[in-house]
């Protein structure tokens, strides 16, 4: 390095290289507290996280790579570790040195890695993390033996209470004084484990206890009886929590965005400008903010449930049914949170280390019947539905209900079974799972990380639903129909919105839908049901010009009673009703999940297919529904 | 089943009894342990022990080298193990 004195040299920046549940995160949050950025490496959905060392005056930045057990791997996230240290990864630097962490109760396992990693020829440090459990467990940690063996230094850490980062920070400051390996390199699994198991043996290493507090939770929480009802447990209060304890909160918002709305109607002066403010721009930004209780609630438990170690023994529990459909045990979480809402469920399936079940469970989520289906399907049930008893004490409504959540999650599960035999076939990568040892997770570390997925969340699907909403706003504005004096202003509301963009494509939508039994005005309800699904509602009410939004009994009615002005008959019979259900069940018609999808894949192909898959089977599945009850009604 | 005439060491680990100690043997010929549990250390001389099978029968909970891991019963086919002594 020549730099001319003039410079400030440019800061070293070192990668933290680690298996999975070594607790590289943990570590990596406590060195760069709350500086860290995460976002995503160009063109793939790996996670990347980099901060600033905490009080380092040359700002040393360390980068937290994607946890691996190689480095010649083949997931994307280990493709993505070996490329960063070749130096080749797209839009990334080679890093001037390497933390390799490893976890100290299993080094008989992780100095494979750490043997990989010596191998790269970069200044490396050791981390062992986890020395107390190693001397809980009877063991001894020996950090200068181990160096002397390794060729380079060897810092012991407990990372969730700091016991080693003072030494560990003064380190980084001075990564170019590290060491590079010395020993010969080790090609091949069995070469690098026959080195491991050389340095354990001379290290006298194989003295911990077994880990008695797993064990006894294990067999509890694994037994075949038992460990199936705390599973279900489980998931029913995680239901529980993203359904029913996150509303309240989801109200507030809506009510606080609605308020807001109205008030800067009485702020602002009328005009466009303020009916894109107030429909358009408040309206989308309301339409992302109402998920984040949601989020947060789900993220909070399904950190901890990691964190904990329960997620791996959940996954272990109901894989063997998860892999009839060619998913897999990780794959039923995320699944089960996108009956709250797809957006979180496939951030969630984050969580699935194998990129062909992730890519899969990603695909069928929409499918699950999410909280914003339920305000269409409240609607139409109660419109067209008898509320009569059958088989003495079921109501028919609530039978209703319940049938199109077993269709959706049917169809979910087919869908996976069919993806598995066609797009997604061959391939079957192997699946393998670590069950960490149960440990308690601070509070504070659980709390960060549900705050930077929260923050990731605003992020990625705020940017491209506040694009989305002020241009359905635009359709549904524009051209407005001429001011008649005579017409009330819920009427004029009407007219305004037939003569539209979104009106106009509605009538020519006419010859696809009628079919299904639905007229323009529905189709006009679809195209705005495009953003997200539950603005069907405030759209048809604004159609059928009962006026206030939220006059649920009012539009009820409306429906019910409208007649088709050509033939005279109900324009809304219960044949539309049902098929109007079939519908929602199967299309996406969700903004937010497509852009989730964009953005967790990688690709707008995806989600491209995803919807045009999810339409055709929602056009076909109304299409049958419409006529058989026509039918048989 | 002790007494087979094959000259293959051990028995595949998919039909290994659950709670005994063994360890993994060198593959037969022609064969190969994948690369990928390879990587997770199952190479030959490992020793392991299959710790249960999940509720509802696979897959199975795997303890070697320190740590323990969970495998699909039908990936198991083609590491050989013997009963550790």
């Amino acid at each position: 390095m020549s730099a001319a004195p003039a410079l400030t040299p440019r800061p070293a920046r070192v990668a933290l290289v680690g298996a999975p549940n070594t607790g590289k995160t943990t570590l990596f949050n406590a060195l760069t507290g709350s500086s860290a950025r995460v976002g995503n490496y160009p063109g793939v959905t790996v996670e990347r996280r980099e901060g600033t060392l905490i009080g380092s005056d040359a700002g040393v930045q360390i980068l937290d790579l994607p946890g691996t057990y190689a480095l010649h791997g083949e997931t994307p996230d280990e493709q993505v570790v070996t490329h960063v240290l070749a130096g080749d990864q797209a839009g990334e630097g080679r890093p001037d040195a390497l933390v390799v962490v490893v976890d100290a109760t299993t080094l008989r396992r992780g100095l494979a890695l750490v043997r990989e990693a010596l191998d790269r020829g970069l200044p490396t440090l050791v981390v062992a993390t986890m020395i107390d459990e190693v001397k809980a467990r009877g063991g001894r940690f020996d950090p200068l033996s181990l160096s002397r063996l390794l060729g380079v230094h060897v810092v012991g850490v407990v990372g969730h209470r700091g016991v080693g980062l003072e030494p560990l920070r003064r380190f980084l400051e001075d990564s170019a004084s590290w060491s590079r390996a010395t020993v010969p390199p080790r090609v091949g699994a069995v070469d690098r484990f026959a080195w491991v198991d050389g340095v354990c043996d001379e290290l006298a290493l194989d003295d911990l206890r077994p880990d008695t507090r797993t064990d006894r939770l294990d067999r509890v929480l694994l037994h075949p009886v038992v460990g199936i009802a705390v599973f279900a447990a489980v998931m029913v209060l995680l239901f529980q929590s993203i359904f029913a304890w996150a509303v309240p909160a989801m109200d507030a918002i809506d009510a606080g965005f609605a308020e807001f709305g109205r008030w800067s109607r009485e702020v602002l002066p009328p005009g466009l400008l303020t009916d894109l403010w107030a429909d358009g721009i408040l309206a989308g930004v309301g339409s992302v903010l109402i998920f984040l209780p949601q989020i947060l609630i789900l993220f909070t438990f399904l950190h901890f449930l990691q964190d904990v170690g329960y997620m791996a023994r959940a996954a272990f529990v109901i894989d063997r049914v998860m892999g009839w459909v060619g998913l897999q045990g990780r794959s039923f979480v995320p699944l089960l949170s996108c009956y709250a809402c797809a957006v979180p469920g496939i951030m969630a399936a984050r969580t699935i280390a194998s990129p062909r079940e992730r890519l899969a469970t990603i695909l069928v989520s929409p499918f699950m019947t999410c909280s914003a289906r339920l305000p269409v399907y409240t609607l139409l049930i109660a419109a067209f539905v008898p509320a009569t008893a059958v088989f003495g004490m079921l109501g028919l409504q609530g039978l209703v209900m319940l049938g199109l959540y077993l269709l959706g999650a049917f169809t979910a599960f087919a869908s996976a079974a069919l993806l598995n035999k066609t797009l997604l076939r061959g391939s079957v990568s192997v699946f393998y799972m670590e069950l960490p040892p149960y440990r308690l997770p601070m509070p504070r570390l659980l709390l960060r990380q549900v705050w930077q997925s929260a923050v990731a969340f605003l992020k990625r699907a705020g940017t491209i639903i506040l694009v989305a909403s002020i241009v359905l706003w635009g359709l549904l504005t524009f051209p407005s129909a001429p001011i008649d004096p005579s017409l009330t202003p819920s009427q004029q509301a009407s007219a305004d919105l037939e003569a539209s963009v979104a009106g106009r494509v509605g009538h020519a939508m006419e010859p696809a839908i009628a079919p299904l039994g639905f007229d323009w005005k529905v189709g006009v309800g679809l195209l705005a049901s495009l953003a997200a699904r539950e603005v069907i509602v405030a759209t048809l009410a604004q159609i059928y010009a009962v006026g206030e939004q939220d006059d649920f009994g009012g539009l009820r009615t409306a429906l019910v009673n409208d007649v088709d002005p050509r033939t005279g008959e109900r324009a809304f019979t219960l044949p539309t009703a049902l098929s109007l259900l079939v519908f929602f069940v199967f299309a996406l018609q969700c903004t937010s999940t497509v852009a989730i999808m964009a953005r967790e894949t990688g690709s707008w192909r995806w989600p491209a297919l995803a919807f045009g898959y999810m339409l055709g089977l929602a056009w076909l599945g109304s299409f049958v529904t419409y006529h058989v009850a026509r039918a048989l009604v | 089943m002790k007494m087979k005439t094959n000259f293959n060491k051990g028995i595949p680990l998919s039909r290994f009894e659950t709670g005994r100690p063994g360890r993994v043997c060198p593959p037969a010929a022609g064969e190969e342990i994948p690369a990928r549990l390879q990587d997770l250390g199952f190479v030959p001389g490992t020793c392991l022990v299959i710790r249960r099978r999940a509720p509802l029968g696979d897959p199975v909970e795997i303890e070697l080298r320190g740590y323990r891991l969970c495998l699909r019963t039908d990936q198991l086919g083609s590491v050989r193990v013997e009963v550790d002594e």
